[in-house]
């Protein structure tokens, strides 16, 4: 009975979040389709080569966008588990404030946000070039990685970089074989959500990249408002939807693989006694 | 011409160490001296919060003091960082690395010097097995109880083979048995090798159960600094014989022929004795009897608690209250009329303080 409720609502679920992606998926393979048919008469790929043509730059902004959210998602985690690292291991005077600055960005509207660091990177001569539009990405990345590092870093014991000290490791090979693959889910969740605002943010992107930078997000907006390609529109649609989602999955696998290295990383009890191969 | 020197230099050698941690106006160790022979094993005994982290991190490494030197074996080792100074430390908790086996945990530190994964591996399977796990190589760290755990941290700490050995309240999670087995482990393992070892605790008995010297420290610096037997019998301070368990502390003075005038007449002290003026006169509780004869003094009882098996008494006399601890027995009530004997080879006396 649990058992039958609780994959009922895995697929209640599941059907959630899929029913919205169908009409795209539909309308992006779709080939012949006249009233009044339901679905269209046959399925095509002529979409796809259209959207592969130069001229629509669906390739190129799909570029743009992977290689921003990549940079986003490696640097803003990177930059978030230093000021985590910072806040929760040396407890700095102000580490209240701090933190409170660095969650700012999510706290203070957007719009006034963005208009705001326009007019600072008009005048660094930073507008109107993906370097810049990498740089405002940070922004409101950085606030997630912050928050998600801090949790990770929580249940981080700093001695296991000074046991691993002592034993003859340097900094690097500390980072290597004990920070690492201590923080790598808090990493992997961080990196991951740093990629997920890159990848859809819209209104930095176009005050700072000036519509030079292109990515997918305002050829899609721009696709669906001016060009009236339902097609097109579609396939922009699951270009933007898939990376997220194969995101995940990735992510899951991985989490779970080192779930069951990590979970219980020291022994609950002094005279409990494990049996050998617990996994959990 | 040191080739010449009589006493070898020290294992370990801290010299007049001073750490203030940032914010705060009291340092936590205030020049420190501490010398630990070469091939011993000291105790480093003290209440929390005297400085006994600060300094296993400062020996290791971990930490530079704002003044002092550290010495290894005669070389001065201060601000040489710790991958490369050999002080390998093991604390409270086992801190293995939970994604390897129990093995590559103790292979880890040959392979930080650039050994060969089999090479490494071979020697931590020989350090294993000393530590007597040889049976639970393959093993991961999730997969092992607490103590098994911190027996593969030692083996993993000696497999770095360490000029000198830092152990930060190592047992100190573990169930009191298991703990009796750990420290036999400790004593064979730390003979076997002869590897000069620090044992951080707050256990008087652990200290002086493992030691060879067992050095007190309070507030941040060395109280004193002895064979664990000459600690209990002849502290150097009031302060040092309250930490070992000896509350009882007479206030009088030595005169000039080595007997402890106070209000009691004048006692007999033993010829150890060197102290002159005034002091305290000290008598640990199991030492004292009831029972009358010479070296009695007469007491009323205070007060009678059971302490496990014994029985802990506080009985009054006329220079002031005296600790007793009684054997299984009938103990007297409250307010009796007793006669308590104070041997004479026990007796001890500590300078007065201030």
């Amino acid at each position: 009975m649990r058992r039958a409720l609780h994959s009922a609502g895995f697929a209640l679920l599941t059907l959630w979040i899929a029913a919205p992606l169908l009409p795209l998926l539909i309308w992006a393979f779709a080939g012949r389709w006249v009233y009044p048919a339901l679905v269209p008469q046959d399925f095509t790929l002529r979409t796809w080569d259209q959207a592969a043509a130069p001229q629509q730059q669906v390739i190129a902004a799909t570029g743009t966008s992977l290689g921003l959210a990549l940079t986003t998602a490696m640097t803003a985690t990177a930059l978030g588990a230093m000021a985590a690292r910072g806040l929760v291991l040396y407890r700095p005077p102000a580490a209240g404030l701090v933190r409170l600055l660095l969650l700012a960005p999510v706290l203070v509207p957007p719009f006034a946000l963005a208009v705001g660091v326009q007019e600072v990177f008009v005048r660094a001569g930073l507008s109107d070039q993906p370097a810049g539009v990498a740089l405002v990405h940070l922004v409101p990345a950085l606030p997630y990685t912050v928050l998600v590092m801090i949790g990770g870093y929580a249940t981080y014991d700093v001695r296991m970089e000074q046991t691993a000290r002592t034993l003859g490791a340097s900094r690097s090979a500390v980072l290597r074989h004990v920070t690492l693959p201590a923080l790598a889910p808090a990493l992997l969740a961080s990196a991951t959500l740093a990629f997920l605002v890159s990848w859809s943010e819209y209104l930095m992107t176009v005050l700072v990249g000036g519509g030079v930078v292109t990515t997918l997000p305002l050829l899609l907006f721009s696709t669906a408002a001016g060009s009236g390609n339902q097609a097109l529109t579609a396939v922009l649609g699951i270009l933007t939807v898939a990376p997220p989602i194969l995101l995940f999955g990735v992510g899951a696998a991985l989490l779970r693989r080192h779930r069951a290295a990590w979970a219980d990383a020291e022994p609950a009890s002094s005279s409990s006694s494990a049996a050998p191969g617990i996994e959990r | 011409m040191p080739f010449l020197s009589s006493t070898p230099a020290p294992g370990l050698r801290l010299e007049r160490i001073t750490v203030t941690y940032p914010g705060h106006r009291e340092p936590v160790l205030d020049g420190l001296d501490l010398d630990v022979d070469d091939g011993r094993l000291l105790a480093l005994l003290g209440p929390s919060g005297c400085g006994k982290t600060t300094t296993v991190q400062v020996a290791s490494g971990l930490l530079t003091p704002g003044r002092g030197a550290v010495y290894l074996r005669g070389t001065e080792v201060t601000r040489v960082p710790p991958e490369h100074r050999g002080a390998a430390v093991v604390f409270q908790q086992p801190m293995l690395l939970p994604h390897r086996t129990a093995l590559d945990n103790v292979a880890f530190p040959a392979r930080m010097r650039g050994r060969s994964n089999r090479d490494a591996r071979t020697s931590a399977l020989a350090h294993l097995e000393r530590v007597g796990l040889g049976a639970l190589a393959a093993r991961y760290p999730r997969q092992l109880s607490g103590g098994q755990a911190q027996r593969v941290a030692l083996a993993r700490a000696l497999a770095a083979e360490p000029a000198v050995l830092l152990l930060d309240e190592p047992f100190s999670a573990l169930d009191p048995s298991l703990r009796h087995t750990m420290r036999d482990l400790l004593t064979t393992v730390q003979r076997e090798l002869a590897v000069t070892t620090v044992l951080v605790t707050h256990d008087q008995t652990e200290a002086a159960a493992v030691a060879d010297t067992v050095a007190l420290l309070d507030r941040g610096g060395l109280l004193q600094q002895a064979q664990p037997a000459d600690l209990y019998a002849r502290p150097a301070s009031l302060a040092v014989a309250r930490f070992l368990g000896c509350p009882t502390a007479l206030p009088g003075h030595v005169t000039p022929h080595g007997r402890f005038a106070c209000p009691l007449g004048e006692l007999d002290l033993p010829d150890a004795v060197a102290h002159r003026g005034p002091g305290h006169l000290v008598i640990r509780p199991e030492a004292v009897q009831l029972g009358t004869g010479p070296d009695t003094v007469a007491a009323v009882v205070h007060s009678v608690r059971p302490e496990g098996a014994f029985t802990a008494l506080v009985a009054d006399t006329a220079a002031g209250p005296v600790h007793v601890l009684l054997p299984p027995g009938t103990p007297p009530a409250p307010s009796e009329h007793v006669w308590l004997h104070l041997p004479v080879a026990h007796r001890w006396v500590v300078p007065r303080a201030g």
